[in-house]
């Protein structure tokens, strides 16, 4: 269940997608635009996450443009997930389809600076968040398909397999 | 289109007729996660070839449907470097190999170009590659915008998810006061609402103030549906869509029984908010969000050393048209530069037939290219730490191409007033 902890690192809400993929790096690789990831907000975020971290927000993450690499520069940097109260909508989609598991928590601010949380997403319907003193936190459901798209790594990994399968 | 009678259980959206036609149901409820077939996807040269050509050949799949794809080349063009000659020379390579049947090359913005070439008309499902998709949401289409690779699921599957939205409508009643149009309404509720406000939920623009509107007007409602969060931006079709599309040469004309068809039935559940129209003044947006909008008044008489009309937001004709009325026999202030760049090739031809075009010039504008340009930071850039107002959409900090831009949103009335008198004026001042 919650095979290992998490490592939790806060910003607070409206993180836009200039912070996360600044535009001055967009014409560049993801190997660039990750040394820029929240330079603007979090300066020792980049040289200090560790993979499996968890990257916890206030509400409204993700606003702004459309560019998927905001989302991709969080996998690449190999967050495990985001835990905040909302997001944009389209940053949501664009997370799945680059393979990144969004967590939708009302309480994710009681989350505080590196504290190591446990990850239960064993039911999509229900994921929770474990608390060192046995604290659960509830998350909203997961649509069990976008889990799914999560484990395959994104959306052109499991089109991969569906094509390999003969069912595009 | 004929649309089969739906025997539907309960009053249904617009937004829901429109899902559920393409999700092949009967009806759908809010919060169902539904597939729909996609009528049309449309994508660019920033966020279309560049990305999904690498992508389609590690897949080995083919293009689902070329008759449904379309391409616009607007973001790059005309090529001020090597990496725009690069990236735009992909999508031209692209299409030729594909053999794309519907391709727009610097012909203007793909927002407006869409409609323009007749792609758009009520009752179908369209994705779009760019946020500002919601724009054909103004033509009773479902439209909205994705990410690359999301659309690289519609370009092989012709496919895409969805949550069936809940319907926030925002009902304008009364008559705009002379030079207020739809800009200073957006302003004013993505200032009243914040930019996430619209929760991805469906928008519909309702009332006796929009059922007034003209097309062009109607399409920057929707445009900046995406400023105000949400998914889709929605008009239900009218006789004015009708007439418009008739015009452009849309095939087999709008049936009426289509038009009543695609709008919200009564005692359908919407969250409503009403607005009185007659009471707006021209709103202005300051540095650095749209949700930063006040009345003209706030900020009037702060300098500007820049005005730009230009964008998929507030470049058409009928924008230019509001823009020559308080520029006519005027002059721009010394000091001033005013930019023009049309929405479309279309739109600046009619301008230059109507005389609008040499209104402009002859105050004092300079024309640029029919393109995404400044807006986004693309080609002519704004630079350095210069004032700006623009008829645009966003002026997040860097924006327009420099980070020490300050970039002022309003209607291309007050965009037009400004650049007269060298600092942000209430356009009524002028046309008194």
């Amino acid at each position: 269940m919650n095979e290992s902890l998490h490592r939790v690192w806060r910003v607070g809400a409206d993180v836009d997608t200039d912070a996360l993929a600044p535009g001055h790096a967009m014409k560049h690789g993801m190997d660039v635009i990750a040394r820029h990831c929240l330079e603007s907000l979090r300066p020792d975020f980049v040289g200090g996450v560790r993979p499996g971290d968890l990257l916890v927000a206030g509400p409204n993450f993700g606003i702004g443009s459309s560019r998927e690499q905001a989302a991709a520069v969080l996998v690449a940097l190999g967050v495990r997930a985001v835990v905040a109260p909302s997001y944009s909508g389209l940053f949501f989609r664009n997370a799945f389809n680059v393979g990144l598991l969004l967590l939708t928590c009302a309480q994710a601010e009681r989350l505080e600076e590196t504290e190591l949380v446990g990850l239960d997403t064993t039911d999509p319907l229900a994921p929770a968040l474990l608390r060192a003193g046995g604290e659960r936190l509830a998350c909203e459901a997961v649509p069990p398909f976008l889990m799914e798209r999560v484990r395959c790594g994104g959306l052109l990994n499991e089109l991969k397999q569906r094509l390999a399968q003969g069912t595009p | 289109m004929r649309t089969p009678e739906a025997p539907s259980q309960a009053p249904q959206t617009l937004a829901q007729k429109l899902i559920a036609r393409a999700a092949g149901l009967p009806s759908v409820r809010e919060g169902d996660i539904v597939n729909c077939r996609v009528d049309l996807a449309m994508f660019h040269d920033s966020s279309g070839p560049r990305r999904l050509k690498p992508m389609l050949e590690e897949l080995g799949a083919p293009i689902w449907d070329k008759s449904r794809v379309v391409l616009v080349m607007d973001h790059f063009v005309p090529e001020a470097d090597e990496d725009a000659r690069r990236i735009v020379r992909i999508a031209r390579d692209w299409a030729r190999d594909q053999a794309l049947p519907h391709v727009h090359d610097s012909l203007g913005i793909c927002h407006v170009v869409l409609p323009q070439k007749g792609h758009l008309r009520p009752g179908l499902f369209c994705v779009g590659g760019d946020s500002h998709s919601p724009t054909g949401g103004a033509f009773g289409c479902y439209m909205f915008g994705i990410g690359s690779t999301e659309m690289l699921g519609v370009v092989v599957t012709g496919e895409i998810w969805l949550r069936v939205p809940h319907t926030i409508r925002m009902r304008w009643d009364g008559a705009l006061a002379e030079g207020v149009c739809a800009k200073d309404m957006m302003l004013h509720m993505i200032g009243r609402f914040g930019m996430n406000g619209g929760g991805y939920q469906a928008i519909e623009f309702a009332g006796s103030t929009v059922r007034g509107l003209g097309m062009a007007e109607r399409m920057t409602l929707s445009n900046m549906s995406a400023e105000l969060g949400a998914q889709a931006g929605l008009i239900a079709p009218d006789a004015t869509t009708a007439a418009w599309l008739r015009e452009a040469g849309v095939d087999n004309g709008i049936a009426a029984a289509d038009l009543a068809h695609w709008g919200t039935d009564e005692g359908a559940s919407v969250t409503e908010h009403t607005f009185d129209a007659t009471t707006l003044p021209p709103m202005v947006a300051s540095p650095h969000s749209p949700a930063n909008s006040h009345p003209v008044g706030h900020t009037a008489g702060e300098a500007v050393q820049l005005a730009y009309i230009g964008a998929c937001t507030g470049a058409k004709l009928e924008d230019l048209q509001a823009a020559a009325r308080v520029l006519r026999g005027r002059r721009v202030a010394p000091g001033v530069r005013l930019l023009v760049a049309p929405a479309s090739v279309h739109d600046q031809q009619q301008a230059e037939r109507e005389g609008v075009a040499d209104t402009l010039r002859h105050s004092g504008a300079e024309f640029l290219p029919s393109a995404c340009g400044a807006c986004a930071g693309y080609g002519q850039a704004v630079q350095g730490a210069t004032r700006v107002i623009a008829t645009t959409a966003r002026n997040f900090k860097g924006r327009m191409g420099s980070a020490d831009a300050e970039v002022f949103l309003a209607s291309p009335y007050t965009v037009a007033a400004s650049a007269l008198r060298g600092c942000i004026t209430d356009p009524r001042e002028v046309l008194a």
